[in-house]
């Protein structure tokens, strides 16, 4: 029986941009979550509804108006590409703006809801024993949102490493560039490769259902705080 | 050295006013009375910075809180805040969380090892909040508060959420941290009985508007209490000293202004100082020495000093004695005319109960 070879690349570009993605949408994600969590204004549900639209648009709709945002003509596209030389669409950097926004409620939902959960009360009693809103963030706010940021980060990674529609309408399908490991196994299946798109495919399988076991499995240990 | 605390407030709510201006002492506890809808954690907030009056002006010493341009943030004004809920971060453990302000003060008059002594919670400071009981819990928000070295400590019905039991077991605390580390306090309640052991000065606060305030003994004289602590409650405060005890008898004998009232035997040392209340209605009163024997132990001398204003409507008149300091007796109408009492004139007292206010505990002396 011949082992087939496995194209590791795509792998490796996966796992970076779901690393990035996660990394940037953690620090974007907190203060929308946050404002989304205390906010009384009005603008409140135009802003949730931004951001679940991700969950409910097809991916190739996000992916065609991404690829004219960005493209070298696009509104933000264009002047990156006058000022740096280089296009943001079929680029690493294209990918992960797209991920971002594609894994966006991912994200912030459960970060919202676990703000909304803690209240301003752990805050206000914070700041009256002398903490900054800053340093009561990290002290206080952050170690009793835990649960929702190890959901937010498990989500948004293991999201970002299955999307498909939007890489292959942003990113192109550039090997070592922006060839994920969602279009590999694609490609794998065009030209009847099936051996490699399965061990691709289990692969990718086992990692997600493992990932989310251990979620799971961690969220029931840490204890739910109760003030 | 004691500064006094001045406060204007006016702060509007739909459908509710707070509108206040007085001046609090520094030193001893301040209790802020008030039912609800008072405005009296509005006050407190005010006070804590939490919340911004419309127009206020807030000084302690000669530091300027809020007027119409400053206003200092709640982490700037050293004040120790303690809530109903004991508040208890649940990821610390009890050293962790008394020691949660510590870290962020600059100043620290007042230490780990002494706070933790004197509100009894060595025991504890490897704990978790989930594993202490509500009242351990509430007196590891108090050391947590005290810790920060406060300039003020202030009280939101720290008790309102405890039982009668664990009431009773956290107010000698509260009472120690005013002897030893001579913090001043300001106590926010509506339930007057759990706190009348401790307060020096009281404020009475109703639908927003200041009602009273001054020392206790002063303000408990005032017959408009009534309206807003109810007519059972109304009742001078006096303060007594331990004269001896009466074994055979199971009774002590307390000295008032020179007048001797009996109360059933207290576990008190000679010489020491007992408050006690008097309500108005468990106060009579004859114009002469009662002729024959009468089971009424404790008769004291007064002179009428007012006489209350009459409710054609009611049957009873509140009528303000002197003994001394103010005694309030509440008698009929039809008493008040058999008796035609006048101001200046000299009546004697007969109290059947006593509220002696170190142990709530209440006793008919008959």
């Amino acid at each position: 029986m011949n082992i087939p070879i496995i194209d590791l690349q795509p792998i490796w570009i996966s796992l970076q941009l779901a690393t990035v993605t996660v990394g940037i949408l953690l620090v974007l994600a907190t203060p929308v979550a946050w404002w989304l969590a205390h906010t009384q204004s009005r603008s409140r549900v135009v802003v949730e509804a931004l951001v679940a639209l991700p969950l409910v648009l097809p991916p190739t709709v996000l992916g065609f108006y991404l690829l004219i945002v960005l493209g070298p003509h696009g509104w933000i596209g264009g002047p990156v590409q006058a000022l740096t030389g280089s296009s943001l669409t079929f680029s690493f950097t294209g990918l992960v703006i797209a991920s971002i926004l594609y894994s966006l409620p991912f994200v912030v939902q459960p970060l919202h809801g676990a703000f909304e959960s803690i209240g301003k009360i752990p805050l206000e009693t914070a700041q009256s024993l002398g903490a900054t809103r800053l340093d009561a963030f990290f002290s206080v706010i952050l170690p009793l949102a835990r649960r929702g940021y190890l959901t937010a980060i498990v989500l948004g990674f293991a999201h970002t490493l299955g999307e498909f529609g939007v890489v292959l309408m942003v990113g192109g399908n550039i090997p070592g560039k922006t060839k994920v490991i969602s279009i590999e196994i694609y490609d794998r299946v065009e030209v009847l490769e099936y051996a490699q798109a399965h061990i691709l495919s289990a692969g990718l399988l086992v990692f997600s259902f493992v990932v989310l076991v251990l979620v799971y499995s961690v969220n029931r240990r840490l204890p739910v705080q109760v003030t | 050295m004691t500064h006094s605390i001045d406060v204007k407030l006016n702060m509007d709510y739909p459908g509710f006013n707070l509108d206040v201006e007085l001046s609090l002492p520094g030193k001893g506890v301040t209790v802020v009375f008030g039912p609800s809808g008072s405005g009296k954690t509005t006050f407190l907030r005010c006070l804590a910075g939490l919340e911004r009056a419309t127009s206020g002006y807030l000084k302690w010493a000669d530091q300027i809180w809020q007027d119409e341009e400053i206003f200092i943030p709640i982490h700037q004004r050293k004040v120790g805040l303690v809530f109903q809920e004991s508040r208890l971060f649940p990821h610390l453990s009890i050293q962790e969380n008394l020691l949660y302000g510590y870290h962020r003060t600059v100043e620290r008059n007042l230490h780990l090892d002494e706070v933790a002594q004197v509100l009894g919670l060595e025991a504890l400071l490897q704990r978790y909040p989930d594993k202490l009981s509500g009242g351990e819990r509430q007196r590891v928000a108090i050391g947590r508060a005290l810790l920060t070295s406060p300039k003020l400590l202030l009280m939101d019905e720290p008790l309102a959420s405890l039982d009668m039991q664990r009431k009773a077991e956290i107010i000698p605390f509260i009472k120690r941290i005013e002897d030893e580390f001579k913090t001043p306090i300001i106590y926010v309640t509506h339930s007057m009985n759990e706190v009348l052991q401790l307060v020096d000065t009281m404020v009475i606060l109703k639908a927003g508007r200041l009602v009273n305030s001054g020392p206790v003994g002063k303000v408990f004289s005032d017959v408009r209490l009534k309206e807003v602590m109810g007519p059972d409650q109304l009742g001078a405060v006096l303060e007594t000293s331990v004269v001896a005890h009466d074994a055979e008898f199971g009774l002590t004998q307390l000295d008032f202004m020179g007048q001797t009232l009996n109360v059933p035997q207290q576990n008190i040392t000679v010489g020491k100082e007992l408050r006690v209340h008097i309500h108005s209605k468990d106060v009579s009163l004859s114009t002469a020495p009662p002729a024959g024997a009468t089971s009424v132990l404790n008769i004291l001398q007064a002179k009428v000093k007012k006489i209350g204003t009459l409710d054609p409507k009611g049957y009873s008149v509140d009528i303000e004695l002197d003994a001394g300091h103010t005694l309030l007796a509440t008698i009929t109408r039809k008493s008040l005319s058999n008796l035609d009492l006048k101001p200046g004139q000299l009546v004697y007292a007969h109290i059947k109960a006593i509220k002696m206010v170190h142990s709530q505990h209440e006793a008919e002396l008959d």
